[in-house]
């Protein structure tokens, strides 16, 4: 699974992070996405794409 | 026959969306639906369909534009003197005031509140149990605890609390004579805060902003009083509204009660969410160009309504949508919006309604209704759907 995120459509709602923090967080300033892991383990694949899937900003891409 | 919007819900089934939005959504995903002025704009009742609609760039929330679907006569009238806000602006200009909002709200922080929302919850709780009962749960517990909160994310000094619920109440409460004008009071007052150099809260972060000239004083105040007007009587509703419908679904508030896990708490409390999905008011939305959608064609010009809680109760995504089951998977519920508006302040609701949930009901096991369901006034007219008051006692 290749994941790749865009920071100018990301909204800071903080979903993917709810889903899976340990391929998703927040910059401090102002709760922009950071991707923490861009090929996560097959164990994490579900929480990503229920990431992806609530990203009210569809601000994840997945490929898998 | 063109649907009213504003159809009554069923007497029998208060947490059920109007029964006639819902039949208009077993037809078709979106039908014309009539709103106060006559007109006829799109309303989106589809889930999958409300994911498209919130998340299409053609799709505008410029009320200024003509032909956008107003929620009542005072907002059309209003709308062209509306200053340009995160409420009514769409990208890229939207995306400069959300991100001034975004940064109180990030999961760590709002992961970090958890302690004192916990104690700001014990502290009612302790409060109520050594009160006089029946007692409103609504003045004693669900509007106090969200405004307490806020105070606490501001970084309002504890002096200060007392105005600050004072304002709060006043700006909730629909017999309050227009003259009390709290959200200028509210306004001041944050303004007065910010340019103080706080050291503290949310208002320490706008106080730097303010210094580096990215937002003025009157900008950065009105945010805040945006935040609290925002995240207080939803709150409220969410956590009155939510224990009525567990003390009329008891197998279900054993959950709450029983279970010392996180992980259930959480799944539990977005079953609540998509159950009672308070924002019942419809959002409203324009077309900028021609949209294909649900076998439709939406033209560029003409409005578009968004019933969150029918797509809420959508059978195709949430089976039997009508039963309270705190152990389904809901996340994918509308209860927030979805698409770059999607509610600011989501984390910060979510971590108080699992700390209240998970509270209440422990600490009170043998709460209960001190009055017929049949005697509540529901808040049908109002942009959060809930109870006006809730007698309980224990």
């Amino acid at each position: 699974m290749k994941v790749t995120i865009d920071q100018d459509k990301c909204v800071a709602a903080g979903q993917c992070v709810m889903a899976a923090a340990e391929v998703f967080d927040q910059r401090d300033e102002d709760g922009i996405v950071v991707l923490l892991n861009d090929n996560p383990p097959a164990d994490q694949a579900e929480d990503v794409r229920h990431a992806a899937s609530v990203c009210p900003a569809l601000a994840i891409i997945i490929e898998e | 026959m063109t649907v009213e919007f504003t159809s009554p819900r069923d007497a029998g089934c208060p947490f059920a969306p109007p029964p006639a939005l819902r039949a208009a959504a077993v037809e078709k995903p979106l039908s014309r639906v009539r709103i106060w002025d006559g007109s006829t704009p799109w309303m989106i009742t589809g889930h999958a369909e409300q994911r498209a609609i919130l998340s299409d760039p053609r799709v505008s929330m410029d009320e200024k534009r003509p032909g956008f679907p107003h929620l009542h006569a005072g907002n059309a009238a209003a709308a062209e003197h509306h200053p340009r806000t995160i409420f009514n602006t769409d990208a890229p200009e939207h995306t400069r005031f959300r991100r001034l909002m975004t940064f109180p709200f990030t999961a760590k922080r709002v992961e970090a509140l958890r302690p004192a929302i916990q104690k700001i919850t014990d502290e009612l709780i302790d409060a109520m149990l050594a009160g006089p009962k029946p007692v409103d749960l609504v003045q004693a517990l669900a509007l106090p605890l969200p405004t307490l909160m806020i105070s606490e994310l501001l970084g309002v000094p504890y002096d200060d609390h007392e105005f600050f619920q004072r304002c709060s109440a006043i700006a909730v409460d629909r017999d309050a004579k227009p003259e009390e004008n709290v959200n200028a009071q509210l306004g001041e007052y944050l303004a007065e805060l910010i340019m103080d150099s706080p050291s503290e809260g949310w208002v320490s972060d706008l106080a730097e902003r303010v210094r580096t000239g990215e937002v003025t004083v009157a900008e950065a105040a009105q945010m805040g009083v945006v935040l609290l007007i925002a995240g207080h009587e939803t709150s409220a509703n969410m956590i009155a509204l939510g224990t009525l419908a567990l003390l009329e679904n008891p197998d279900q508030l054993a959950l709450f009660r029983d279970s010392d896990d996180p992980r259930v708490i959480a799944k539990a409390v977005e079953e609540m969410l998509r159950y009672l999905s308070i924002a019942h008011h419809g959002l409203r939305r324009i077309a900028t160009e021609d949209i294909e959608i649900g076998g439709e064609v939406i033209r560029a010009g003409e409005g578009i309504v968004v019933a969150l809680p029918v797509a809420n109760w959508d059978p195709t995504v949430f089976p039997d949508p009508e039963r309270l089951d705190l152990h389904r998977e809901a996340r994918q519920h509308h209860a927030f919006g979805f698409g770059i508006h999607q509610c600011v302040g989501q984390q910060l609701a979510r971590v108080e309604l699992q700390v209240v949930y998970g509270t209440l009901y422990k600490r009170i096991p043998t709460l209960e209704l001190a009055t017929g369901i049949d005697q509540l006034e529901f808040k049908h007219d109002k942009l959060a759907y809930g109870v006006h008051r809730l007698p309980v006692s224990w």
